[in-house]
């Protein structure tokens, strides 16, 4: 694929568009304020792809590449406040206390719902919930839960785009994937 | 997220901050044996894991939906001119 695009294959380029396009924008709106500067953001990245694809050294793989270029780029134009994935060790579970007794057991156990999730994923219910869920995460959480979960990069590429160790990706692949089990929670109850 | 050395049996309360180190492959032997000997005996916590599996793979559904036709020309475009400037 390097030496097609190296080339100037235009196939190559819309194989790469196919592929990545839409996860990228999506990746980037963890980023910046609205989805039409996530594109801009993207289509800039694909410049600065095209661009760099000759000094391109192969040590991560071309979509690790990619994807940390547009990390770095939706970062510096992010209108959010800017800060660094943070490093939250500390912080309090991940399931609210109030549903343990005081030596940690459930007092307030979760009903059974896991079997069920397969039957109603058809319906298109489940997964705009999850959407939804996933835009209201903090913005690490976010990164994180949608490069791993949603398009499937390992720990070790999540870890290189967003320059995090492997430590903090399991905390806030922690946080973010309980978040979003609670919000199904809510969701399977209301049935 | 770090608990305390596991002592002796763990609580649901742990338990449950344990899963994504579980399923990461990031426990030692002795954390896993315990997490496991947990969920064998705990009914609630092994729903638990199982409902994060499920969310797991409910987003893994969620992918973006495919590149429209109008953004997907303006793309090849912007490569066409990139290639002749």
């Amino acid at each position: 694929m390097v030496r097609r695009l190296r080339s100037g294959d235009e196939s190559a380029f819309a194989e790469m568009i196919d592929a990545y396009h839409s996860s990228m924008v999506r990746f980037a709106q963890t980023f910046v304020s609205s989805r039409a500067i996530a594109e801009e953001v993207t289509q800039d990245t694909w410049l600065a792809v095209l661009n760099g694809i000759d000094r391109f050294q192969g040590r991560s793989s071309l979509k690790t590449w990619i994807f940390r270029i547009l990390a770095n780029r939706a970062r510096s134009t992010g209108t959010r406040e800017q800060r660094t994935v943070p490093v939250d060790i500390e912080g309090t579970g991940t399931v609210d206390r109030g549903r343990f007794d005081a030596a940690g057991s459930w007092s307030d156990p979760p009903a059974h719902w896991s079997e069920e999730v397969d039957n109603r994923l058809s319906a298109g219910h489940l997964v705009a919930e999850v959407r939804a869920a996933i835009s209201r995460l903090p913005e690490g959480q976010r990164a994180v839960v949608t490069l791993r979960d949603v398009d499937g990069l390992s720990s070790k590429e999540v870890c290189d785009v967003l320059d995090i160790s492997e430590a903090n990706q399991r905390v806030l692949l922690h946080r973010g994937r309980s978040r979003i089990r609670a919000a199904l929670e809510v969701e399977m109850a209301d049935r | 997220m770090r608990l305390p050395t596991l002592g002796g049996d763990i609580a649901c309360q742990q338990a449950v901050e344990l899963i994504t180190d579980y399923l990461e492959g990031a426990l030692s032997r002795r954390e896993r044996e315990r997490f496991e000997a947990h969920l064998r005996a705990c009914v609630e916590c092994d729903e638990y894991l199982r409902q994060v599996q499920a969310t797991i793979r409910i987003l893994g559904s969620a992918r973006p939906e495919d590149l429209d036709p109008v953004t997907r020309e303006g793309l090849l475009e912007l490569y066409r001119q990139f290639r002749s400037g």
